[in-house]
């Protein structure tokens, strides 16, 4: 299985996914007009992933923000996670948020109750 | 420009303009737009959390017009109405920002739109979150994007309601305006 690295752009999130160590990784902002483009590479590299996981797969997500079609999209990426916990598998999703911006800590909390993944809300502080 | 829409405008604009445009609105206008209000706002005194609750709610509001707007075909031929025409403004006033934008609907989908912002806008915070989640996980995914999930976003982060007008333009369409506010 592939590693996946995707640079960031103005309106994409830099991704990157590695099958070996299980660390999976989007950052920045999420705001293309077609989001489900975006993401599917990512949704496909889960569907595969999940044949052969590593012991641990680890999620850093550290949006700056993003828009509502994106937020869609991420739910589904969430949505193969909790296929993944409930195949026994150890999964954690690391939700930052900068320490004013309670809406993107809303945004993480709102994700934490619908999908059944454990979620740690991390604060960065400057 | 036909004197319709050069009323809207001036009905839509108030206070002090950061950016207020008129014409086809497409991907790359977007983010230049975005990048302009960014670089007008990298040394004010706004706060980031309001300066990214901003700039959220204006790609929102911006991809909502890229996403739906209805061009009518009528007997007015010219640039505007030909394009995926759309206006927006954003003012800075004394208290805020003010997002205010517009774009023809065709008249069957009027009655939907007003019933979909008289309902988030009966809602309170906590019922708007419920009502996000619940459309969040339930909705199917539409090419278009949000599934209808823009307006409610909008009325959760500004925290106020959406303030909207529909002005009469022909037989088969509208101009619907939205504004909304984002307190400092």
């Amino acid at each position: 299985m592939e590693l996946i690295s995707i640079d960031g752009t103005p309106k994409t999130p830099s991704v990157s996914m590695n099958p070996q160590t299980g660390l999976i990784e989007i950052k920045g902002r999420s705001i293309p007009e077609n989001s489900i483009e975006f993401y599917k590479p990512v949704v496909d590299w889960l569907e595969e992933y999940s044949k052969g996981t590593a012991p641990k797969t680890v999620v850093n997500i550290q949006l700056e923000y993003f828009n509502t079609s994106s937020s869609k999209c991420i739910l589904d990426v969430f949505k193969k996670l909790e296929m993944l916990s409930k195949d026994q598998n150890d999964v954690l999703i690391n939700w930052y948020y900068e320490e004013d911006d309670e809406d993107m800590l809303e945004a993480g909390e709102d994700y934490e109750s619908i999908i059944k993944v454990p979620f740690k809300m991390i604060q960065i502080v400057d | 420009m036909s004197l319709f829409l050069e009323q809207c405008f001036n009905k839509m604009n108030q206070g002090e303009v950061l950016v207020a445009y008129k014409g086809n609105i497409d991907a790359d206008l977007i983010a230049n737009t975005l990048k302009m209000v960014e670089l007008k706002l990298d040394n004010s005194d706004v706060q980031n959390n309001i300066k990214k609750k901003l700039y959220n709610v204006l790609v929102e509001g911006l991809q909502n017009l890229y996403h739906h707007v209805d061009t009518p075909l009528d007997e007015v031929q010219d640039d505007e109405t030909k394009s995926n025409f759309g206006i927006f403004i954003l003012n800075r006033l004394d208290n805020g920002f003010r997002i205010s934008t517009g774009n023809f609907v065709h008249k069957d989908k009027v009655s939907i739109i007003k019933k979909k912002i008289d309902k988030i806008n009966s809602l309170s915070a906590e019922e708007l979150k419920e009502f996000y989640k619940f459309v969040l996980n339930n909705q199917m995914f539409s090419e278009k994007g949000g599934g209808g999930l823009g307006l409610i976003d909008m009325a959760r982060k500004t925290g106020n309601k959406l303030e909207y007008n529909f002005f009469d333009y022909n037989k088969t369409h509208f101009f619907f305006n939205l504004t909304l506010f984002i307190n400092f």
